[in-house]
C-alpha cells in the first residue's frame, strides 16, 4: 500500500464533502431559510447557533481538502498547476479548487465575520457583507461544478476528452 | 440586467456554462 497517496486521497474526498457538501447546505438550504427565518423573527437561532458552526468546519475542511489534495498530486503539483498536458485536467481542477478556497478566506469568513457580530460592524458594513458574501458563496457553488467535473477527468482523460 | 448568481437555478446555470467552456478548452489544448 502507497501510504501518503492513498490516505491522502481518502482524506481529499472526506474533507471535500464536508467543504462542499457545507456550500450547498450554505446556497440551497440556508440562504433560504435565514430568510424566511428574519420574516418571522426566528433567524436568531440560526445566526447563534447554526452558522458558526458550521462555517467552523466549511473553512477548515476546504484547507484540509486543499492540504491533502497538494499531497496527493505530490511530485506532479508543479505540472498539475503549470497546466502541462500530461496533467491539465487535473490541473484545471486543482486551480479551480484553489480559487475557491480564497474565495472562503480572503471573502466569505472575513465578511461573516462582520455579519455574526465576531468583528465589529456598522448596519451598513453588515449589509455590504452579507451581499459580497452571499455572492462569493454563488461563486464558490458556479465553481464546483467545473472543479469536480475535472477532478472526476483528473487520470480519466480518454473518457472525458477522447483523442 | 438581474445578476444570474442572486438565483439558485441561474447559478447552477452558470456553472453549467463553465464546464462547457473549459471543457471545450481543455479538448483543444490536448488536441482533440
Amino acid at each position: 500500500m502507497d501510504w501518503v497517496p492513498a490516505m491522502s486521497r481518502w482524506i481529499h474526498f472526506l474533507a471535500g464533502v464536508m467543504w462542499i457538501g457545507l456550500l450547498y447546505y450554505f446556497n440551497f438550504v440556508g440562504a433560504y431559510a435565514a430568510k424566511a427565518a428574519a420574516a418571522d423573527g426566528t433567524g436568531a437561532g440560526i445566526a447563534k447557533h447554526v452558522q458558526p458552526r458550521a462555517l467552523l468546519f466549511f473553512r477548515w475542511a476546504a484547507v484540509v481538502t486543499w492540504l491533502a489534495g497538494a499531497a496527493l498530486l505530490g511530485s506532479h503539483f508543479g505540472a498539475a498547476f503549470m497546466l502541462q498536458t500530461s496533467h491539465m485536467a487535473i490541473g484545471v481542477g486543482a486551480w479551480l479548487g484553489t480559487i475557491m478556497l480564497l474565495n472562503v478566506w480572503g471573502l466569505i469568513w472575513p465578511n461573516q465575520k462582520k455579519i455574526l457580530g465576531i468583528v465589529p460592524a456598522t448596519d451598513e458594513e453588515k449589509n455590504k457583507a452579507r451581499r459580497t458574501a452571499f455572492l462569493t458563496s454563488r461563486v464558490n457553488t458556479a465553481l464546483s461544478m467545473p472543479m469536480l467535473y475535472f477532478m472526476a477527468a483528473g487520470g480519466h482523460t480518454q473518457m472525458f476528452f477522447g483523442g | 440586467m438581474n445578476n444570474p448568481l442572486d438565483s439558485l437555478w441561474g447559478t447552477i446555470v452558470v456553472g453549467l456554462i463553465l464546464t462547457l467552456i473549459l471543457h471545450f478548452a481543455v479538448k483543444a489544448a490536448l488536441g482533440g
